[in-house]
């Protein structure tokens, strides 16, 4: 053996090779990894892909350390006599010295040349332990309880309980069915004491209104006295909760956990573009939950937004196209055929001038759809084109102040720095009555426009697309069904620059179409010409070919998790708070 | 694969006309018809014959009283000794249900009702009949002792909505229960 430079390198012992990255060397179920500095040993498992039985640790909450779930066994280096020169196998490594006690992973941060347990008799024993003496108390409630089918506390006494209970005495009694807020029910005899919603409160929503009261096993949950349970990411903790302690008053009782489809999308009601997660049984939502993505909402989601779905199965649901003229009176709506509205509204259009005809679309409309409508525009030749601005009070954590999914998007595909601009010039022009023939896809004219009920009846022709019936629908000549955002398939664009997709969770009702194939019969029925576009992917594909900042993208390139299409210098103040918690080492998500 | 070649057996002239099987059969058939006549057919009495041969005369007589105790018949709901209903809607035996014969609308109950304790009730209880393949899974799922199959076997309709049988017609059937769980009285 020469002294060559490889055969130096090959000297280095694998501790100052890790600590050149920033790194220590951890040794899991005796396998060598690397992690960074200051990882916490659960996280590190994690990482490692072994899984730790937990109860209270949360990525992305502070680890008090109280469900003792995740207990593991540890070990170190033996420390080395005055003089000693540490002892290495011939990987470099030192022998590790296991500690006969088992330490929690949660808690405690790894160190150089540690070793991790998680399997083993102490460990498994531990384990066991655990899940006994948190079932003592919990009661035998899951045929009614709400969390059954993703109860933490259920799969791992599958795993690690013993089936059947020693315990003889009486069960702790505690309060059920606790009313603590408007949107949450608490079960105390539920609650395993994990306090993941009392952190939550306090350190994300920052409303610290949950508590622990008395000791032992008689330590309840408790809300402070006077105070409710109400804030706006209340139900977060029904999400985080491990057991069915905290459950949403609006899913209670509704199905079943195990029937549910889970369908991952966007969230529409503003303009962080909350990454959700739609659960559906055939063609009903049960409810949505947040889904996880670090560069939008982290784990966590608003209630007013999650809670806004119960529209699309209301009674003023849209299901089959409606026109004036085919009834008994063109004063009454009756039902019509796609192709006929198609025929009728194209016929009607010709008879105008391209400047007496003006578009209204929407901001809450996908990429394509904007794109398709922008196409629309031009086929009848007219400039007058406008969405209609949506803002309000923004929060100090995820709610945006433009409540307008898409903005962002209308902005790259319209090719303008204010989508909404002529929404005012176009409102003077029906009052006036310059502007003769309106289409409006997707807004409300009446409640979100200050069109009044009078404009609408000055124009000749109105055609309306929407998910709902709605006053300004009433006014329409033409009303088109289209889909909500849980039946569609589409991108948008949020206010950080963040192209994500919207997947479609449930089928159309009745004769409801997607708004972009609306769009593109509507297009070709004016136009004359041939189609070529048979799914959405087709119009994403032409609507990159044309964007620059889509370009190279498809549909199905962009994932779950979204892809950075334009920097807009739009901070989320959520994540803010999270890369500040995770800098000072609060937190490890 | 070996392959096996098969011959056709060689039958005699006997064999070949048949008529001395036809003459043996005829005899057997005679035997059981004489032994008929006389009330002697073999496993009358334990097949609960109507008098003549082993044939029970359905509908007018009917196998109630011969049905084994592990028969499975209809599904149905049961109430316990205080009248409360045992289902708690938990569902399972909608998912266990191999023909999706069972659908099942949970509900909370009222906390003015005496059993609000409970929380959770079926508003509605359908088993569609015709689908129903008496497998008895829904018994065995149920955590609650609130489904059983029991003996009733003539489930009849004129319409396919006759054939499903709701919460009502359900409790009907099943009648109450005595013992067994008791988690949800004042003991629990």
């Amino acid at each position: 053996m020469s002294d060559t430079p490889s055969a130096t390198a090959e000297m280095k012992l694998p501790k100052d090779l890790a600590t050149e990255k920033g790194m220590v060397n951890v040794q899991i179920d005796g396998v060598w990894h690397q992690f960074p500095k200051g990882t916490r040993m659960i996280e590190a498992c994690r990482q490692a892909k072994v899984i730790v039985p937990h109860y209270c640790y949360h990525p992305k909450l502070t680890s008090p350390g109280n469900c003792r779930m995740c207990l593991v066994q540890m070990g170190m280096p033996p420390r080395p006599a005055p003089g000693q020169e540490p002892t290495r196998d011939e990987n470099g490594y030192e022998p590790i010295g296991w500690i006969p006690r088992p330490v929690i992973a949660c808690a405690n941060t790894i160190g150089e040349n540690m070793g991790i347990r998680t399997t083993g008799d102490l460990v498994e024993k531990c384990r066991e332990g655990v899940m006994e003496f948190l079932l003592i108390n919990h009661p035998l409630d899951c045929p009614i309880c709400d969390q059954a089918g993703e109860c933490r506390l259920q799969e791992q006494s599958v795993q690690h309980g013993r089936g059947v209970s020693r315990f003889i005495d009486m069960k702790v009694k505690k309060p059920k069915n606790v009313d603590i807020g408007p949107r949450i029910r608490l079960d105390d005899e539920r609650c395993i004491m994990c306090s993941r919603c009392i952190r939550f409160m306090d350190e994300v929503a920052s409303d610290p209104v949950l508590g622990f009261t008395q000791r032992g096993t008689h330590t309840t949950l408790t809300v402070h006295p006077g105070r409710l349970l109400d804030s706006n990411y209340s139900l977060n903790t029904a999400d985080i909760c491990p057991v069915g302690a905290l459950t949403s008053n609006d899913f209670r009782f509704q199905m079943r956990v195990w029937f549910l489809k889970e369908t991952p999308t966007i969230d529409v009601n503003c303009g962080t573009g909350t990454n959700i997660t739609v659960w559906t049984r055939g063609n009903k939502i049960h409810r949505i939950t947040p889904r996880q993505n670090d560069e939008v909402n982290s784990a966590w989601m608003p209630d007013s937004h999650r809670l806004n779905f119960h529209y699309i199965d209301s009674e003023a649901r849209l299901t089959e196209p409606l026109s004036r003229n085919v009834g008994i009176s063109p004063t009454v709506h009756a039902p019509a055929t796609w192709s006929a509205s198609f025929t009728e509204a194209a016929t009607r259009i010709q008879f105008f001038k391209p400047e007496e005809i003006a578009i209204i679309a929407s901001a809450r409309m996908t990429n394509e759809e904007i794109f398709l409508t922008r196409a629309l525009a031009a086929e009848i030749g007219t400039s007058q084109l406008s969405l209609v601005p949506r803002f309000a009070d923004a929060d100090a954590l995820l709610i945006a102040a433009d409540r307008n999914p898409n903005t962002t998007g209308a902005k790259l595909i319209l090719d303008t720095e204010d989508p909404y601009a002529k929404l005012g010039s176009i409102r003077d022009g029906v009052r006036s009555g310059q502007i003769k023939a309106l289409l409006v896809f997707g807004e409300d004219l009446i409640t979100d426009a200050d069109f009044t009920a009078d404009d609408l009846a000055k124009l000749d022709f109105f055609l309306h697309s929407s998910v709902l019936a709605n006053p300004s629908s009433h006014a329409a000549d033409i009303v088109l069904p289209t889909a909500a955002f849980a039946e569609k398939r589409g991108s948008m664009v949020n206010l950080c620059g963040r192209l994500q997709r919207l997947n479609q969770a449930a089928q159309l009702p009745g004769q409801a179409r997607d708004d972009w194939e609306m769009l593109r019969d509507l297009l070709l029925a004016i136009s004359g010409g041939k189609n070529e576009a048979h799914h959405v992917e087709d119009i994403f594909k032409a609507l990159a070919e044309t964007v620059p900042s889509f370009n190279g993208l498809t549909l199905s390139k962009i994932g779950h998790q979204g892809t950075q299409i334009a920097d807009t210098g739009y901070q989320i103040p959520l994540l803010a708070n999270e890369r500040a918690r995770k800098a000072a080492g609060l937190i490890n998500g | 694969m070996a392959v096996v070649k098969l011959h056709r057996p060689k039958l005699n002239f006997g064999e070949k006309i048949y008529f001395g099987a036809l003459i043996k059969g005829f005899f057997l058939t005679m035997t059981h018809a004489v032994k008929t006549l006389r009330g002697k057919s073999v496993g009358a009495k334990e097949l609960a014959s109507s008098g003549l041969g082993i044939t029970m005369q359905f509908p007018e007589q009917r196998w109630d009283e011969h049905l084994p105790e592990y028969y499975r018949g209809a599904p149905a709901l049961v109430t316990d000794e205080q009248g409360r209903e045992r289902c708690v809607s938990c569902q399972l035996c909608e998912f266990i249900c191999p023909p999706k014969a069972i659908k099942i609308t949970p509900s909370e109950i009222p906390s003015n009702d005496r059993w609000a304790k409970v929380e959770k009730r079926p508003l509605e209880f359908d088993i569609d009949m015709i689908r129903c393949i008496y497998c008895g899974m829904c018994e065995e799922v149920c955590p609650e002792q609130a489904i059983y199959l029991r003996k009733d076997y003539l489930i009849t309709g004129l319409k396919r909505t006759d054939m499903v049988h709701d919460k009502k017609k359900l409790y009907e059937i099943g009648g109450t229960r005595v013992g067994l769980v008791n988690k949800w009285n004042e003991l629990k």
